[in-house]
């Protein structure tokens, strides 16, 4: 990366919404989508006199992710209340986590399969678990005068993770949030839909100027509801770009008098970041325990049951792949990327097929260009891992050259057929031995120059009678052609 | 430990609550009375004593994760304010 003298330093703040029917502390549906202030109830909405009780559902996808984010999971764990005054936070505080969270000191390990950066390991600082806020709806035909709430989410249970500021660059930051994403929607934790804001990030960013003098550190900002990945890469490009350009005007560093973590929102259109305000200290959100709601001591064996019933990992299933089927990491990379079904389903392919890397091709590439071309999911693909494991098969052995089993492929994915039987609909057969021998001293026969160029030394005119073989069997096989003339021409 | 004005005046910005200076000058007074009467609480000796994050002796009280029924919309706004056919409505919220 580095044209410019300074390094890029960042942390992340995910908040994820927890796959649960209903809400954290109340039975209100947290499904999306519905109708405005339909899905709340006295709880969730802070009536006078209603009472919290944690869903055990909520701690338990909480405690799942944290342990596979390899965070200690604590014996004693406590809810707090941060207050602030928001409109679309109606209880006037937020019961949140504060300083015994149910999680801490965790790490989650990226790599890149293209080798932009070093394998490594991000800390987790924390990951506790939370309640959701709700919206506001922003009401352009009214005019300016009002914002309109929806409460539906207030009290949807949220992990909130928080990185250590390990992450260096964007392709980092990248490769971070993938990876937790991969990993949350593997443990089924999280849907991670970014449209439907069940994954949403803040970035604490500075950055480490290189002076003759040393290494000097900007004042940190934090960039606040990052909907996209691509919003995050633009976002970070933008604040490390205008933190280097404030310093060399101001000369401004951390810990000068007078500066404070400042709050910066992403305007997209604009490709800019802007000031929010400077950030509140902790002690103003005035945290304190939660009194309406019962600490949670989760013993060692809980935490070992959990630990030994977690689903495979995407880090573990891509180094599986890679050791017993011999593929690339860039290819464990896209089969992991899509799901654990598509890794299920390669594994069939594989097996039947005998070839884990001819597999992977058929996979990534055949596979996968049809569900992109076509807009299906895995599921609507209407070919087995049996039936695409066959042709595999046949391809491995020999039986089907490479073009012709592309063809074979597209009419089984058309006709819903197997390969024996598109083979038979589109005439493809291996062709005998002794036909092919003999098409081939039909064509030397009757190609005299060809044959004088071979024999001169130019092996390549050989190509020119494959064509003419194909026209007389389309089945014969490109490669057996040309080494059958060659050994011809070679005995005349 | 004595409230000053100045902590007085920054607690009251938190709640949102727009003070008089005659106001400061009786919440000082009577906050740090307040404030006075709950410190005699560390007069009692604790030494050897563990803790404790909740005044109740309970922990792990959980519910299972089932739907109960909602509040209709109606009687979810009923109170509010101010409100139309779908959502509670307040003063416009700046800097989003």
């Amino acid at each position: 990366m580095p044209d410019h003298p300074y390094d890029l330093i960042v942390g992340l703040e995910t908040h994820v919404q927890l796959l649960t029917d209903s809400k954290l502390f109340c039975g209100c549906s947290t499904a999306f989508g519905a109708p405005p202030n339909t899905q709340t109830c006295p709880v969730c909405i802070g009536l006078p006199g209603s009472l919290p009780v944690m869903n055990r559902e909520a701690f338990r996808l909480g405690l799942v992710a944290a342990i596979a984010l390899n965070c200690e999971i604590p014996q004693f764990t406590k809810w707090d209340r941060k207050q602030y005054y928001y409109p679309d936070l109606p209880k006037g505080y937020q019961i949140s986590q504060y300083d015994l969270p149910m999680s801490q000191k965790g790490w989650l390990e990226i790599s890149d399969p293209k080798g932009r950066f070093a394998a490594k390991k991000v800390g987790i600082i924390r990951a506790h678990l939370e309640e959701d806020a709700g919206k506001s709806l922003h009401d352009e035909a009214a005019g300016k005068a009002d914002s309109r709430i929806d409460l539906n989410r207030t009290g949807t249970p949220l992990l909130e993770i928080v990185s250590a500021p390990d992450i260096r660059s964007t392709e980092e930051t990248r490769a971070y949030l993938t990876e937790l994403k991969l990993l949350l929607t593997y443990l089924n934790v999280s849907d991670c839909n970014m449209q439907e804001g069940s994954l949403r990030v803040d970035a604490n960013v500075n950055i480490h100027i290189h002076t003759p003098q040393g290494k000097i550190a900007t004042p940190i900002v934090e960039i606040k509801n990052l909907n996209s990945f691509r919003f995050i890469e633009r976002a970070l490009a933008y604040e490390a770009k205008r933190q280097f350009d404030a310093w060399q005007e101001t000369g401004r560093k951390m810990g000068d008098p007078g500066t404070f973590k400042q709050t910066r929102g992403w305007d997209d259109a604009e490709g800019v970041t802007f000031s929010q305000r400077e950030k509140e200290e902790s002690s103003d959100y005035r945290y304190f325990p939660d009194p309406d709601l019962c600490p949670v001591r989760t013993p060692t064996a809980e935490v070992q049951k959990v630990r030994g019933g977690l689903a495979e990992l995407p880090a573990a299933i891509r180094h599986r792949l890679e050791k017993s089927h011999g593929i690339t990491p860039y290819d464990s990379d896209v089969i992991v990327a899509q799901g654990r079904p598509l890794v299920d389903y390669y594994e069939e392919v594989a097996r039947i097929g005998g070839d884990g890397k001819k597999a992977a091709n058929w996979v990534t590439q055949e596979l996968l260009r049809v569900l992109n071309e076509r807009n299906w999911s895995l599921a609507q693909f209407p070919l087995t891992a049996a039936a695409l494991g066959e042709l595999v098969k046949l391809v491995v052995a020999g039986e089907i050259e490479i073009t012709r089993a592309k063809e074979v492929f597209n009419d089984m994915v058309a006709h819903k057929r197997s390969a024996g039987e598109s083979m038979a609909a589109l005439g493809i057969a291996k062709v005998d031995t002794s036909e092919l021998e003999a098409i081939c001293r039909e064509i030397v026969a009757a190609n005299p120059k060809i044959v004088a160029d071979v024999k001169a030394g130019k092996q390549q005119a050989v190509g020119a009678l494959v064509g003419q073989a194909k026209k007389k069997n389309p089945n014969a096989n490109p490669n057996d052609v040309r080494r059958i003339c060659l050994e011809i021409i070679g005995g005349m | 430990m004595s409230l000053t004005r100045a902590d007085v005046e920054k607690v009251s910005l938190l709640g949102r609550l727009l003070l008089s200076d005659a106001e400061l000058d009786t919440m000082t007074t009577q906050l740090t009375r307040v404030v006075g009467y709950v410190e005699q609480l560390g007069e009692v000796n604790t030494d050897g004593i563990e803790p404790m994050a909740h005044a109740v002796e309970m922990h792990n009280v959980f519910r299972d994760d089932a739907l109960a029924a909602s509040l209709t919309r109606d009687a979810a706004l009923a109170n509010a304010p101010k409100r139309d056919s779908e959502c509670y409505r307040v003063p416009a919220v700046l800097g989003e």
